[in-house]
């Protein structure tokens, strides 16, 4: 039997964002065109569309967010839906109830989408499994595992800036071990055809084999940033560390946080993207961050149109 | 496979630019409805500019206000809108190239208070097939044609710019396809 990817229907229609794995380029070009549409509804005195009006949507953030909780509450708003945050460290996980138990009672409830934050890899998944069909899930962040709503406002962002991903060298610098959004970008540019991917980093904030992912590694910053065109920076995960991968966080810097000296490397209409939340002189260093070449803040804005996008998508397949 | 005449698009449009040229006082600002009515808008802003001024032309895509979003989604190539006029007060006429049931025009009229408050909205179609499911009229329309509610009124436009109308049986068009679905 063919392994189906659980995201798709069996007409290969998408009803679970769970990750840009597996993910046909057709669907992937499709979320990014729809956002570009959504765009200039953002841009709109009144920044609200009724497409989603009378649907109640969930954010189930097992883990802090802020700034993902809040692009997702906006969008979801902005499509005219309901929205419900459940912020679930304070409430029935901590009394005992399963994640299952907690998605049977919302759905009792009426939902019509979750959105799911979790530190543990594959709880999206689970979740996508479980509901009736018609529910949709969309993954904002398992473990190390997908992120998968930030790679595709990485990718709109690339493509906003650069118009096309079939000439470009692209390189993701920092801490690709534990990393969602690392995994997510890779996959996500490979099938959109982006011929060079660099990975720099360290050995240890590594995966093993990562050269499997159609990447190329480099250790060395300096000669992995030669004539990169995007670069995206990885935030430097203290709180997933465990045992010491690194001497310090100045010694991380003065090798991988990237400096206005090191970005001249690269060629000179590079775009620097990070996805938040930043680590000022720790992989990258202010000058940067708030320099002429920096997307940073771009990125957050256009994160708005691809979750209203991705939402939008994935309502209108009903079953 | 379809017997039924058609009329030829191109003196259809000639009609439809004769009523709208008798109103030449109007000053309208002109917003084409993705994606016949854009090309028809964009042949109407050329004729119309060269003898007044005009605001620069607006088009708008209805996808994220339909109301049957429901039942078939999301178009799956979503145009973007674009207004590059102030709405407030303007006195607007929308283009579209089919008028039948006017669930676009109700969608459109919808969007467009999103973006202000116009001082009027006018509406120019190519053909008024009639079957109105809403209280909406025309102000200009090429022609009015009666046509078996099971047929597609499709409206192109081909390589050297010529407006063509052609018949198809509802079943035989994509679902979702915006401009057939009037």
């Amino acid at each position: 039997m063919i392994n189906r990817n659980p995201q798709l229907d069996k007409n290969r229609i998408l009803q679970h964002l769970l990750t840009t794995e597996g993910l046909p380029a057709s669907i992937l070009l499709q979320i990014l065109d729809t956002a570009e549409s959504f765009v200039g509804v953002t841009e709109r005195d009144v920044k609200k569309v009724p497409l989603l009006r009378g649907k109640s949507i969930f954010n189930l953030f097992f883990e802090p967010s802020t700034r993902t909780r809040t692009t997702f509450e906006i969008a979801a708003k902005r499509l005219s839906a309901d929205v419900f945050n459940l912020n679930i460290a304070v409430s029935a996980q901590t009394k005992g109830e399963t994640l299952l138990d907690t998605v049977d009672n919302l759905s009792a409830m009426n939902a019509d989408m979750f959105v799911v934050r979790h530190a543990q890899s594959g709880a999206a998944h689970l979740i996508a499994k479980h509901v009736k069909p018609g529910i949709h899930v969309i993954n904002a962040g398992d473990g190390r595992h997908a992120h998968p709503t930030q790679a595709l406002l990485d990718m709109f962002t690339i493509r906003r800036y650069k118009k096309e991903f079939h000439n470009l060298r692209i390189a993701i610098v920092g801490d690709i071990m534990h990393s969602r959004v690392a995994r997510s970008q890779i996959h996500a540019l490979t099938t959109l055809g982006v011929p060079e991917v660099r990975v720099i980093a360290p050995r240890t904030l590594l995966p093993g084999k990562v050269e499997r992912l159609g990447v190329h590694v480099f250790h060395d910053m300096r000669e992995g940033l030669k004539d990169i065109d995007v670069l995206m920076m990885l935030r430097l995960q203290k709180e997933r560390m465990q045992g010491a991968l690194l001497p310090s966080s100045e010694e991380y810097f003065k090798y991988y946080g990237l400096t206005q000296e090191k970005l001249k490397l690269a060629r000179p209409d590079a775009i620097v993207m990070h996805p938040g939340p930043m680590n000022r002189g720790v992989e990258i260093d202010s000058a940067v961050a708030d320099g002429n070449q920096s997307v940073i803040l771009p990125q957050v804005t256009y994160g708005i149109a691809v979750r209203m996008a991705v939402m939008s998508i994935l309502a209108g397949h009903q079953i | 496979m379809c017997n039924i005449p058609l009329p030829d698009a191109e003196i259809l449009y000639d009609q439809l630019v004769k009523r709208i040229k008798a109103d030449s006082d109007k000053h309208y600002a002109l917003i084409g409805i993705h994606t016949g009515g854009v090309w028809l808008a964009e042949r109407l802003y050329q004729e119309l500019s060269a003898s007044q001024p005009l605001e620069p032309l607006g088009t708008l895509s209805v996808s994220f206000y339909r109301d049957d979003f429901d039942k078939i989604g999301l178009h799956a190539q979503v145009k973007p809108s674009d207004i590059p006029f102030a709405v407030d007060g303007a006195h607007i006429l929308l283009v579209d190239d089919v008028l039948q049931t006017g669930r676009t025009i109700r969608a459109a009229i919808n969007e467009l208070f999103d973006y202000g408050r116009p001082a009027s909205i006018s509406l120019a179609a190519l053909v008024d097939r009639g079957d109105r499911e809403l209280p909406i009229c025309a102000q200009y329309i090429g022609s009015e044609l009666q046509l078996p509610k099971e047929k597609i009124l499709v409206f192109s436009r081909d390589n050297d710019g010529r407006f063509n109308l052609d018949l198809e049986n509802k079943k035989s068009v994509k679902k979702g396809k915006e401009n057939m679905l009037v």
